[in-house]
């Protein structure tokens, strides 16, 4: 075997049994592997109980069972200031935040990044259902072969440029194999439940958490024609698309979010699945971020994404001067929903991605979403 | 990799003849010290022998321990037995910002149950003021405790002159000497400390035992019950096998007390001058004229302190700071934060090293040579 052991890869560990096969994987593949535990949040009860010192002890039983040194990192103020603040200014604007794409924005892709290299480190590990692979001198990045698990959605921020110090061992991977390794090495966490869920907010009531930060303001719910059909206990508690929790009682077909009026406090609601009201046939992406070298002044066909785990849809972008890019959907999309990201792959290469900022139907901005 | 243990002042390893001493205690004696059979007496016998060795050493009477599970265990029976003992007197309790948190979390403990602690400053080189502690000083003050030597920065705090000024107070004088009684030579007399703690496993002995030193005159409200132990002070059969070893390690220590502190202050030399030989930025925290010759605090400036340990250890240098809190995630140093104040750069970017009997010279050379690329990548990064 090929001699790694003067190869530093440091692995962000959860205390999860992802990254704990990383880790694993890296380790018999001859790496100098060094586990890294994040303390990104502080949600210690009146007992004293905290969620990341269980995660840590499991971080540690899984490197001393590797025999890997671990250490811990604390990013609480950073994860504060640049996920955590954004996820409430989202919310407070009406729009619906992905926390995750923005903490492997900002945390886990960037600040990790600089602590590890800080470290010696020659790569970053984490335990991430994505591939890189090199073609043409080009890193790109690939979907996990696991369909049903591949994470590029929430990567697609993450900048070029650091892809050649990336590594995904669990790429190639189905979650059960993964399983399936960790407990044939009688991993410490090889029985762990996934996490679920929003990582701060863990297995908490959302309403609840989002309650403690932001003050709801109920209001009405109404037709788009200004029929009242009832209370809604806070605009930031719904979700384009949302059926669940509406309490509209009456014959017919179920009632469906379809927007929200900030300026009112209004949350829009109409009836049936495929109300017309939540259809779209483009939208207007900003932030976005290229993972690959392309000519974009050129419409560029492909297939996206607009919510994680969703099939692919065929679109064309349009990249605007100034960075922004106009999405045209192929068919009428669904719940498009503003905050949210849209992603784009051509084939399993993932090309990139922006945040939902304006959708359209017709060319006609659908001001009823807010 | 070889590996550098520079965290003496977080524990030590069992010195050799402690390691003989407690094997041979391991093979022989294993009776409960309260039975009243032979077996009985034969460990009962080595608990006196160990208690008249460690009385001595502290020049205390005999009947003046009382073994504990450790350091923390002492204080938290100093703290809570005094306060609750001497309840009708006052509730008022005075310390320090400095103090370890085996003193600094039993004192908030009170204060939530309507204690009224005043938390002394100190100055930018650790000290504590003797006019604040007089201005401090109440009539319904009951218990004063201040540490002996501080375990980040190794500053001396003047416990004697504290002594004799609260000996004319009804305050009990509670001192942590945890870090002080493996390089101080600790006179319970002299110091007119009513209660005084020390822990085996600081100075070459085994983990799980230390003492509080308690003045006759004083009394404590018992923390633990069960059996009538240690004069019912602390009830539970007595850990004869680490009392034996920490005994030991008394023994090595009376004798070889003088020469550690030559060796450690050796060390110190030589670690601040191939330092300086390798054209670092530092500086020292605390007191170079005032300070136990076992520990130093270093800041390098722009350098960060958890990204800096784990280069450290990734280097094979067993080194620390600060505390570490929940998840393995290092707090900024309470001691520099009241030393420096919340905003000091220094609370983010300082090392503790603490030296032991077997650091060689030639140790400091490697690690001051090892340190600089290390703290160069950091600045770069910055």
């Amino acid at each position: 075997m090929e001699d790694r052991s003067n190869i530093r890869v440091v692995v962000g560990m959860s205390g999860g049994v992802d990254s704990s096969v990383t880790a694993l994987l890296l380790k018999q593949q001859g790496y100098d592997v060094v586990g890294i535990f994040m303390k990104n949040w502080d949600d210690t009860d009146e007992f004293g109980v905290c969620t990341a010192t269980q995660d840590y002890e499991d971080v540690a039983r899984v490197c001393n069972q590797l025999d890997i040194p671990y250490y811990s990192v604390n990013f609480e103020s950073k994860y504060w200031d640049k996920v955590f603040q954004y996820f409430l200014d989202e919310y407070k604007a009406g729009r619906t935040p992905n926390p995750d794409v923005m903490c492997n924005k900002e945390i886990k892709f960037k600040a990790f990044l600089d602590h590890a290299v800080g470290l010696g480190a020659d790569y970053l590990a984490t335990g991430h259902y994505a591939q890189v692979r090199e073609k043409d001198g080009q890193v790109e990045m690939l979907r996990g072969v696991d369909d049903n698990k591949d994470q590029t959605y929430f990567l697609n921020q993450i900048s070029k440029d650091i892809l050649p110090k990336i590594m995904f061992p669990l790429g190639g991977l189905a979650k059960r194999e993964v399983r399936e390794i960790a407990e044939e090495h009688d991993l410490a966490t090889a029985s762990k439940k996934d996490s679920t869920g929003i990582c701060f907010i863990g297995e908490r009531n959302f309403k609840e958490f989002l309650s403690e930060y932001l003050p709801a303001q109920p209001g009405e719910m109404q037709t788009l024609s200004g029929e009242v059909k009832g209370r809604h206990d806070g605009l930031m508690y719904y979700t384009i698309g949302q059926r669940q929790g509406l309490g509209i009682g009456g014959s017919g077909d179920p009632w469906f979010v379809v927007g929200k009026n900030l300026t009112d406090n209004v949350l829009y609601v109409e009836q049936g699945f495929h109300h017309e009201a939540l259809y779209s046939d483009e939208l207007l992406a900003v932030d976005v971020n290229w993972l690959v070298d392309r000519d974009l002044t050129q419409p560029l066909k492909c297939t996206a994404k607009f919510r994680y785990r969703q099939k692919d849809s065929g679109v064309t972008v349009h990249v605007n001067e100034d960075g922004t890019a106009n999405v045209i959907f192929d068919e009428p999309q669904r719940a498009i929903t503003p905050g949210q990201a849209v992603v784009f792959y051509e084939g399993d290469v993932c090309l990139g991605g922006g945040t939902i900022d304006e959708v359209y139907r017709e060319q006609q901005p659908l001001s009823h979403l807010g | 990799m070889s590996h550098i243990y520079l965290d003496h002042a977080a524990t030590t390893p069992l010195h050799e003849s402690v390691q003989e001493q407690m094997t041979s205690v391991m093979q022989n004696h294993f009776g409960n010290p309260s039975s009243i059979h032979f077996f009985g007496r034969d460990s009962r016998k080595l608990l006196d022998q160990a208690r008249t060795t460690i009385a001595k050493s502290i020049n205390a009477p005999f009947t003046s321990l009382i073994f504990t599970s450790g350091g923390t265990e002492a204080n938290n029976l100093a703290i809570f037995g005094s306060a609750y003992a001497n309840e009708q007197y006052g509730r008022h309790i005075i310390t320090t910002q400095i103090e370890h948190h085996a003193v600094l979390h039993p004192c908030e403990r009170l204060e939530s149950e309507g204690f009224d602690v005043t938390y002394l400053p100190v100055d930018e080189t650790g000290q504590v003021d003797l006019n604040q502690l007089k201005e401090a000083l109440r009539d319904d003050t009951i218990l004063v405790t201040i540490m002996s030597v501080n375990n980040e920065v190794g500053v001396i705090q003047p416990i004697q002159e504290i002594g004799e000024l609260l000996e004319e107070h009804q305050a009990v004088f509670h001192t942590d000497a945890v870090q002080a009684y493996g390089v101080q030579q600790i006179d319970v007399q002299e110091m007119k400390v009513d209660l005084l703690t020390a822990s085996s496993h600081k100075i070459y002995g085994p983990k799980g035992v230390g003492f509080l030193y308690k003045h006759e005159k004083h009394h404590l409200k018992q923390q633990v019950f069960g059996g009538e132990q240690e004069r019912k002070w602390r009830s539970g059969t007595e850990n004869t096998l680490a009392i034996a070893g920490f005994e030991q390690a008394v023994k090595v220590l009376m004798e070889e007390r003088e020469s550690r502190n030559t060796h450690y202050q050796a060390l110190f030399n030589e670690l601040i001058a191939q330092l300086e030989k390798q054209e670092m930025e530092f500086s020292i925290n605390g007191d170079l004229n005032n300070r136990v010759s076992n520990i130093v605090n270093i800041s390098f400036p722009k350098t960060e302190v958890e990204m800096f340990l784990t280069n450290l250890d990734l280097a094979g240098i067993a080194v620390s700071s600060g505390s570490a809190c929940t998840a393995g995630s290092i707090d900024p140093s309470h001691v520099l934060k009241a030393m420096y104040g919340e905003e000091d750069e220094r609370l983010y970017n300082s090392i503790r090293f603490s030296f032991g009997i077997h650091n060689t010279l030639d140790e400091m050379k490697q690690v001051a040579e090892k340190i600089q690329p290390i703290v160069e990548r950091l600045k770069s990064l910055s």
